[in-house]
């Protein structure tokens, strides 16, 4: 189950992190996304990547601990499909997590709905 | 981000078109303001370069200062007028042309700028001795009453930002406004009048801050929402909000005050030379003349540059490099070219570091990044400086 940070990244069940429909609409058009290094370690809460829309730099946090497995790299030459597609061909990276049960700590969608409400 | 309190931004005559447009708004030097509408700010961006984009920047500061006794005789009103303001600037205000616009700087004792404004005399005969001066949002106060404090007793500063301030730009701009105002399309570039429109007078300009050939236009309150709502009735028309608007001027190489220009920057800096007039350069007669004349003369710390940035956008503050790693400068507007794809900035390097080619570094998060000297604009000017 896809679960969400206030910062409105969210991860699903497999990892996979990128940031809500919600969050792309408020950054606008995404020029520019600096991604993490595959292989790299986060704990929860670290900047792991940054979106750069026209007008500024948004930090993206990992959502959770564990280790860069992939990176989206289509994102370098389309970083708008953050802004067309942002929960499927625009993710940012996908995380082997250190404890699945970290997830359990974040918003599911309903909670999330209502923090964007 | 700071941001005021919604109870203290004032909100302009057309707020209610903005939101009704779905514009975001947002707040910008006081006011409440559209940053974009729902189509974005590549788009609207793209919009303006191609069609013609409406903006409204009634958050600025229109103003007429007007001789409280005309002789009547306009060339020596208009010289008097403009003996009063002219002391505070940089530029010939004395030889402007009747219905001639120009581009100034408001300086301090040490030749710093204190604005950056648009001075006008007015093209009608009976109009001797008034000038119509257009200074921005975020210094208007200080400004007003600068000037009128120049003039008292001789003149009075007639604010008019209770009005509505529009700019029409873009390649299409032209036919849109033939459509709107005939006899307004007939301006050339940095030229104005005044225009009859439904009962009301506009006062339009051929003046803008994109790059492209348009207009900028005075509204009475009574007329604005009407005026508005003829342009936007032009299917080459869309509205543009703040944030295409500072995309578009940075592509045009055009500074930003209180960016690009502060107090502490010359004209010569910021590569305004254009902006101190030789008739002032000849009398050294302008605040802070000692030390822009020696700046013009080559004793000169730091001008203003433009970059292509490789990779992610170097944003203001941002350190300039030299390939050595050492700080040589800083951005002061940087940013995304929707018309280049790809990062572009305005920053102050020194001389030596200025010419086009030069390589450099910007830091972007700590890491260092290639940057350009590049001539700017960035993307060419596509003024209208006669008639087609």
């Amino acid at each position: 189950m896809t679960k969400f940070t206030k910062d409105h990244e969210y991860i699903t069940a497999d990892g996979t992190v990128g940031i809500t429909p919600y969050a792309q609409e408020q950054l606008g058009d995404i020029v520019f996304v600096e991604l993490p290094k595959v292989g790299q370690k986060l704990k929860a809460g670290d900047e792991a990547a940054v979106v750069e829309s026209v007008k500024a730099a948004s930090e993206i946090y990992a959502p959770a601990s564990g280790t860069v497995l992939a990176v989206n790299t289509a994102l370098t030459g389309e970083p708008g499909l953050i802004n067309s597609a942002p929960e499927t061909e625009g993710w940012i990276f996908k995380l082997a997590l250190d404890d699945a049960a970290e997830l359990d700590g974040l918003m599911d969608e309903a909670a999330y709905a209502d923090l964007t409400k | 981000m700071a941001e005021v309190p919604a109870a203290d931004l004032k909100t302009v005559l057309l707020n209610d078109r903005h939101v009704a447009l779905g514009g975001r708004m947002v707040p910008f030097s006081g006011y409440s303001l559209p940053v974009q509408y729902p189509t974005g700010i590549i788009a609207e961006h793209k919009w303006c370069r191609e069609q013609a984009g409406l903006f409204d920047v009634s958050h600025m500061g229109p103003s007429f200062l007007v001789l409280d006794q005309k002789s009547g005789d306009g060339e020596a009103d208009h010289a008097a007028i403009a003996a009063l303001v002219e002391p505070l600037i940089c530029g010939d205000i004395r030889g402007l042309k009747p219905g001639q616009v120009r581009y100034t700087l408001l300086l301090n004792e040490t030749g710093g700028a204190l604005d950056d404004l648009m001075i006008a005399r007015p093209a009608a005969e009976g109009w001797g001795g008034a000038l119509y001066i257009v200074v921005n949002a975020g210094t208007k106060d200080a400004d007003f009453q600068r000037i009128a404090a120049a003039a008292a007793g001789k003149a009075t500063l007639n604010r008019s930002d209770h009005c509505a301030l529009l700019a029409l730009q873009g390649p299409e701009a032209v036919a849109v406004m033939r459509g709107v105002i005939p006899g307004a399309a007939e301006l050339t570039f940095m030229h104005y009048g005044s225009f009859d429109f439904e009962g009301s007078k506009l006062v339009i300009s051929r003046s803008g801050y994109t790059g492209e050939d348009g207009f900028e236009i005075l509204v009475d309150p009574s007329h604005a929402a009407l005026l508005f709502d003829r342009l936007l009735g032009d299917a080459r028309v869309k509205p543009i909000g703040l944030g295409a608007r500072d995309s578009l001027r940075l592509e045009a190489g055009l500074p930003l005050y209180g960016h690009d220009l502060d107090e502490t920057t010359s004209p010569v800096e910021a590569g305004l030379n254009f902006a101190v007039a030789r008739r002032r350069r000849d009398a050294a007669d302008f605040p802070g003349a000692t030390r822009i004349l020696s700046e013009l003369g080559g004793v000169l710390d730091r001008v203003r540059v433009g970059l292509f940035v490789e990779g992610a956008p170097a944003r203001e503050g941002a350190e300039i490099l030299d390939l050595q790693g050492a700080v040589i400068g800083r951005v002061t507007s940087g940013g995304f070219s929707p018309s280049l794809n790809r990062a572009i900035a305005l920053g102050f390097v020194p001389p030596d570091k200025a010419a086009p080619g030069t390589p450099l570094q910007v830091l972007v998060r700590g890491k260092p990044q290639a940057a350009e000297v590049t001539a700017t604009p960035f993307v060419p000017h596509r003024y209208v400086r006669k008639p087609a």
